[in-house]
Parts: C-alpha cells; sequence; structure tokens
C-alpha cells in the first residue's frame, strides 16, 4: 500500500475516533447523558478504550491470515485512541466521579479487585503511549516489541476489570473476552506453524 | 394554567428543567390546598379539568370532591378499570396524607426515577425497564398471603389501597451500586397489611414473592437471576414504621418500571431489598434466601443494611453519588442506616452488622 493510502486509512481512523468523545460532548450539551451522566460517561470512555484496544490488537492477525503488511502502519495510531479514552476513562473517575477525593479513592483501588485490575491496566499503558513514536522506537530498537509485548497484559486486565464491574450478567464483557481469545488464539496457531522455506 | 399544561404533557417529553421541581410540588400542594379550604371556585375548575385530563376513573371522582374541599368525600384511592381500559400510571391517587418524612430533602425529578430503573425482569440495563415494561399489566392485581397466618387469603390492588389512609412519603433510596434518589412515594405502612394479613406466633420473617410474567418479562427468560425475585425482612423490620408498600410515586399510580402497582420500600436498606410488583406475600418461621443471597452469597445478605462501614467487594460504600446533582456535584458520605438511624437502630443492637451484612 502506497504512502498516500496510509494517509487516508489514517484520516479515516481519525474521523471515526472523535465520534464518541464528540457524542458525549454533543449529549452532555443538549441533556442526553441520563440519570446518571457521569457513570454514562464513565462507562462510555472506558468501552470504547477496549474497543480500540482490541482493534490495535486485530491488526497483527489480520496480516497473519492475509499476509497484507499496511495495518500494522497504523497499529500504533489505533493504540493512541485506546490510550486517549483510558485517559478520558480516568478522568471521569478522578475528578467527575470521585471529585479528588484522594483518601476515597486510594480506598477504593485498595479494596476493590475492580478498579485495582483497572489501575493496573491504565499504569501499564502509560510507557506504551511514551513509546508509541519513531524517535522511541529508534531509541529503544528491538526493546521495543519486547516493551509493547504488555499489551497482551493489559487486555487481559481491561476485559477482567469490565467482568468485574457487572453484577450477573455477563454477556458484554463476554463478548470482549471471547473477541480476545480469537485474537490470541490466531496469534498462537501461526506461531506453532512450520515456517515456510 | 401551569397545572394544566403540564398535565397534557407525556412524560417522556417533557425536558427535565420542565420537571416539577421540588419547590413547584409544594407550591401545587399548597395550591390545592387552597384552592379546597377557600372554595375558589376558578381554581376548582381548573384542576377538575386536570382531573380529567389525567384520565380518573369514573366521572366526577373522589379527587374533584377533596379538591372541591367536602371533607368527608369517601376515600376510594382509585377505581378497578372498566372493560377495555388498561392501567393508566399517570392518574392522581385521592386521599392521600402527607408525611413529615422527607420534608427537607430534594426530590429527584420525576424523569429521572422513571427512566433508571434496576428491574433486571425488564432488561439489565437501567434505561430497559421504562421502554420493556410498557406491556406489562399491572391492573387487575391482587396479592395471595400465605404460610404462617390465620387463614390464607388474598387482597386485590384497589381494597389494598383502602386498607388504610395513603400517605406521600418522602425516602432516600440507596442503592447497592453506590447512588442515591430522593423519591416520593404514595404508600401504606407494611405493618397494616401484616395486621390485615393476621401472621400466627410462628411467624418469624415474611418473604415477597413478586411477578414472573414470562409473555411480559423479556428478561425472565434469561437465567440470569433465580426467578421469581424474592425478597424478605424479619417481623420486626416489616413492622417497624418505616417500611412501605408504595403503590405510587410523585402522587400518581406507580410506572411499571418503579414496581406498578405495588412495591416494597425499605429506606434503611439498600435498593434491591425492595422487591417489585409483589404477587405474593408469604409468612414463614426459617430465614428465606433472598434471590441476590443465593446470586452472590459472599457479596449480598440477607439484611442488606445501608452502611457505610461494611464495604461491598465491588463498590465502596461510604460515599454515593446523588443522581439530583448531575455531572458536577461529586458524592456525599454515605449516612449510616441511610440516614434512618434513629429510628431503626434498635432493630440490630448487639448484631455484628459486618458478619450479618
Amino acid at each position: 500500500m502506497n504512502k498516500n493510502r496510509i494517509i487516508v486509512v489514517k484520516s479515516i481512523i481519525w474521523l471515526l475516533a472523535l465520534i464518541p468523545v464528540s457524542r458525549l460532548f454533543w449529549l452532555g450539551f443538549t441533556n442526553g447523558l441520563g440519570a446518571n451522566p457521569v457513570e454514562f460517561i464513565e462507562h462510555s470512555t472506558g468501552t470504547w478504550a477496549l474497543v480500540f484496544l482490541m482493534v490495535s490488537l486485530t491488526m497483527t492477525p489480520i496480516r497473519l491470515l492475509t499476509g497484507q503488511v499496511w495495518q500494522i502502519q497504523v497499529r500504533r495510531l489505533l493504540g493512541l485512541w485506546m490510550f486517549f479514552y483510558a485517559c478520558l476513562h480516568i478522568t471521569t473517575y478522578v475528578w467527575l466521579d470521585f471529585n479528588f477525593l484522594f483518601d476515597e479513592m486510594v480506598k477504593d483501588v485498595l479494596e476493590h479487585p475492580r478498579i485495582l485490575v483497572g489501575f493496573a491496566a491504565f499504569i501499564l499503558t502509560i510507557p506504551l503511549a511514551i513509546t508509541s513514536n519513531n524517535v522511541m522506537m529508534r531509541k529503544l530498537k528491538s526493546k521495543w516489541k519486547t516493551l509493547h509485548k504488555t499489551v497482551y497484559l493489559i487486555a487481559i486486565l481491561a476485559v477482567v476489570h469490565f467482568l468485574l464491574l457487572v453484577k450477573k450478567d455477563l454477556t458484554e464483557p463476554f463478548y470482549y473476552a471471547a473477541v480476545l481469545l480469537l485474537l490470541f488464539g490466531i496469534r498462537i496457531y501461526f506461531k506453532y506453524q512450520p515456517k515456510k522455506v | 394554567m401551569i397545572i394544566v399544561n403540564q398535565s397534557k404533557q407525556n412524560p417522556s417529553d417533557i425536558q427535565s428543567s420542565e420537571i416539577t421541581s421540588k419547590t413547584v410540588f409544594d407550591n401545587r400542594r399548597h395550591f390545592i390546598k387552597l384552592a379546597a379550604g377557600t372554595g375558589l371556585l376558578a381554581g376548582a375548575g381548573l384542576l377538575s379539568l386536570k382531573a380529567k385530563a389525567a384520565n380518573i376513573a369514573g366521572g366526577v371522582t373522589s379527587g374533584d370532591a377533596r379538591l372541591l374541599g367536602r371533607a368527608n368525600a369517601p376515600a376510594q384511592p382509585i377505581a378497578a378499570l372498566k372493560k377495555g381500559e388498561i392501567y393508566n400510571p399517570r392518574q392522581k391517587i385521592a386521599g392521600v396524607k402527607k408525611s413529615a418524612y422527607g420534608k427537607d430533602l430534594e426530590i429527584d425529578t420525576y424523569k429521572n426515577i422513571t427512566t433508571y430503573n434496576n428491574y433486571y425482569e425488564f432488561g439489565t440495563d437501567k434505561s430497559d425497564p421504562a421502554v420493556q415494561a410498557r406491556t406489562f399489566q399491572p391492573q387487575p392485581w391482587s396479592i395471595s398471603i400465605e404460610g404462617e397466618v390465620k387463614k390464607a387469603k388474598t387482597i386485590s390492588l384497589e381494597n389494598l389501597m383502602k386498607l388504610t389512609t395513603l400517605e406521600e412519603r418522602i425516602y432516600r433510596m440507596r442503592c447497592v451500586e453506590g447512588w442515591s434518589m430522593v423519591i416520593p412515594w404514595v404508600g401504606l405502612p407494611l405493618a397494616s397489611l401484616v395486621k390485615w394479613a393476621e401472621p400466627t406466633g410462628n411467624a418469624k420473617y415474611v418473604e415477597f414473592v413478586t411477578a414472573n410474567d414470562r409473555d411480559n418479562m423479556p428478561g425472565v427468560s434469561s437465567p440470569i437471576l433465580d426467578w421469581p425475585y424474592t425478597e424478605a425482612l424479619r417481623m420486626d423490620e416489616a413492622m417497624n414504621p418505616l417500611a412501605l408498600i408504595a403503590v405510587g410515586l410523585y402522587g400518581e399510580l406507580l410506572p411499571n418500571q418503579n414496581g406498578a402497582p405495588a412495591r416494597l420500600v425499605v429506606p434503611w436498606k439498600y435498593g434491591f431489598k425492595g422487591g417489585k410488583s409483589i404477587v405474593k406475600i408469604r409468612f414463614v418461621e426459617k430465614m428465606p434466601r433472598t434471590t441476590w443471597m443465593k446470586a452472590g452469597p459472599s457479596e449480598y445478605g440477607f439484611y442488606a443494611n445501608v452502611n457505610p462501614k461494611v464495604d461491598h467487594p465491588r463498590w465502596s460504600q461510604s460515599t454515593e453519588r446523588p443522581i439530583s446533582g448531575g455531572l458536577f456535584s461529586g458524592r456525599i458520605r454515605t449516612k449510616m442506616f441511610n440516614g434512618y438511624e434513629s429510628e431503626v437502630g434498635q432493630l440490630y443492637a448487639g448484631m455484628d452488622l459486618k458478619k450479618n451484612f
């Protein structure tokens, strides 16, 4: 795929990625966030962070299945959008939900596995976001790849974070868990395939 | 004129800014009293127009009579449905007495109370019940009384509402998920119903069995919970004056999504204790295992008293988000027994509330 096409694909990703956050602002200004707007924003930003994480993890399986390589060039962009929504998610938690009540937040993180797992996932994304640029890629060389394998752990933590939130109806988090298992399965399958000579 | 306009609006069309605030609600009440007291004919005319708009069954209803100041109007809160008529929650309940409960609280809007509901029989998303409960039919309705009672019997909704004077009770509702609302219920003390049921000396607990309507409740076809949803109270809890059988909201009948036609309200306990659309009340000797106890024994206990010192594995219980606060209000500290400690604290004297959560 040539350079122009990559630019087109990247532009489309930018436009699509801006929709969920624009929608939140729109709903916020038109009184459309429902009875519990904080919960609405928390769930929405969390969901979109998870979606971008899943989509970024789909790029390698697509390469493995189709032999195409162009999507690898948009992987970092997708990861950064995941980080963007994760940042909104945690900002909502710290500001809108807990209104900077730090004692309550510390208690919440330490006492509830759900929050602890989510918090851990967020912390782990920070180094990945910081190194998602060409300069850091060149600097870190082979270590970059190793570092960015953390994304698998982050994905597991994020799905567990969602599973622990739900009181009883686990359907929705199970969809994400299933997608994640499928993506991991494809990787594992190709890893153990005899190499073509 | 404000009154007439409001009665014509469909609840779903009302902007939240237009929803009756507590002040307007009080003022309107005051206006009604004023109209009744001084026999303001113009006022009464307007109000009876509203009564017609709200489709109160039975022509010149007791509601009209009350508004016109006839003190000896018969106390028939609602009439039985006529042939072809369906339950309409947007009708005023006649003869409701105001109570002192929650006078100083800021009441949540009708829209928020009726669109943010945990009622898994109608879907697990809190916006589901308002949509999915539309085909549910809460009238005609009767509740059967069983178990350790002198004689098993049933009571119709109309008779339930005549059992004693209905009261408006403004209660705080604290959900186990960490949010809270202030709701102006209309109902009767559970104690009145218990007395009418005539439990025997063996009755130590009272169990509430709720509707399990496969045709109109999409949620009960999936095994999320062990249907029908049941809840229970210890007898002394049931007899506490705070425990309420709610039949109305904001002076009108209960909307389906809020547990029409009759539901339990136990304001010092987490919201899930309040079983909705009750079909059966059973008096028993042994502590029943409630639906949520079966679903998560380590998370939900029998008592489920609001307690900021006893944490839940998923949600912090020391603070809560008042729904009326909106986007930027932050949280408030949760009060012991949801602020009703002076009324109910003695029920649990000497009990380890960490163990009996």
